[in-house]
């Protein structure tokens, strides 16, 4: 597997690859979300309870889940970077951070706008949303990790072993809604076995976590781009590159 | 369909601003994030030629220089 793999710790490789990449995840992307939010918005049947509020869900689930699993890829990248001393783990982190901190502000703005009409408040310090909170300031943290240094590699480190220690929020998001009391309901679409709603309300929501989630990989794949070349500002084939682009733009 | 008329769909059986403020706030983050991960990257590129420019001038001035020719 490491053989196979080894190709693409090259960053030019990378590079290339992420940039196939990119059309297909937009078209995939813009199909997924099209069907997934005609779907949900128009012909999926209202909650019993919470009536038509309850479309804010296939907004606010898949940004929320997406928001952790983000940080989980930034995570696993950070480790990567730490240990084998892949420089492109580090390009990979600082591209994912702003993706991840979109999304976490996301979940928590649809979550404050579902809030109000259903428990009567915008906002609550409560387990689930404190705990996505911190979220949010691990996702700006790593984000001005990044930034600080004018040297990469002293930045991706820094920033690699803030979103390692950042993990341990991630489990607790996850079960805050079973260990502590709280406003936030249980999980509905993310247990094991089956989904508790039903299926005309569920197929929707598939299409959005997957268009959205396409979605975050299409703008981690043009920030990763971007964090490569300027991590080989001085290599040939950057040179090479830039030059050919302008060149095609300036005809 | 589960709406009768546009104006329905709109009022989202009265929790218009709610749905519609989550969604339109995600839409406006989303194009943002978009716009600037865009424009970033051509910044990137950008930055790069001026720096190509500048070292290519100086190594220019640098041969001349050694040659013994004023500019």
């Amino acid at each position: 597997m490491w053989k196979w793999l080894h190709p693409y710790a090259n960053p030019e490789t990378s590079y290339h690859l992420v940039g196939k990449l990119i059309p297909w995840f937009a078209v995939v992307s813009g199909a997924l979300l099209t069907i997934g939010l005609f779907w949900g918005l128009l012909f999926a049947p209202p909650d019993y309870q919470q009536g038509d509020s309850f479309r804010i869900f296939y907004l606010h689930v898949p940004a929320a889940s997406l928001s952790m699993g983000i940080y989980l890829g930034m995570a696993i990248a950070a480790f990567c970077g730490l240990v084998w001393q892949l420089r492109l783990a580090g390009a990979a982190v600082a591209a994912m951070a702003p993706v991840g901190a979109v999304f976490t502000a996301i979940a928590l703005i649809s979550g404050a706008a579902w809030g109000k009409p259903m428990w009567g408040t915008w906002w609550i310090w409560d387990a689930r949303l404190t705990s996505e909170l911190i979220l949010l300031f691990l996702y700006l943290g790593v984000m001005a990790l990044n930034s600080a240094f004018d040297d990469k590699i002293a930045a991706g480190k820094s920033a690699g072993i803030l979103a390692l220690v950042g993990v341990i929020n991630l489990p607790i998001i996850k079960y805050s809604v079973e260990w502590w009391n709280t406003l936030h309901q249980g999980a509905t679409v993310s247990k094991l076995g089956k989904p508790s709603m039903t299926l005309d309300m569920f197929y929707p929501f598939v299409f959005c976590f997957l268009g959205f989630a396409f979605l975050s990989a299409v703008i981690i794949c043009i920030r990763f781009q971007s964090q490569i070349l300027q991590h080989n500002v001085t290599r040939p084939w950057v040179k090479k590159l830039v030059t050919v682009e302008e060149n095609k733009h300036a005809v | 369909m589960q709406f009768d008329s546009f104006s329905a769909f709109l009022d989202m059986g009265g929790y218009g601003f709610f749905v519609w403020l989550s969604y339109g706030s995600a839409f406006l983050l989303f194009a943002i994030l978009l716009w600037s991960s865009l424009s970033g990257h051509k910044h990137t590129k950008q930055q790069i030629i001026k720096k190509l420019n500048r070292d290519e001038k100086l190594r220019q001035r640098a041969q001349q220089s050694s040659a013994g020719v004023e500019p």
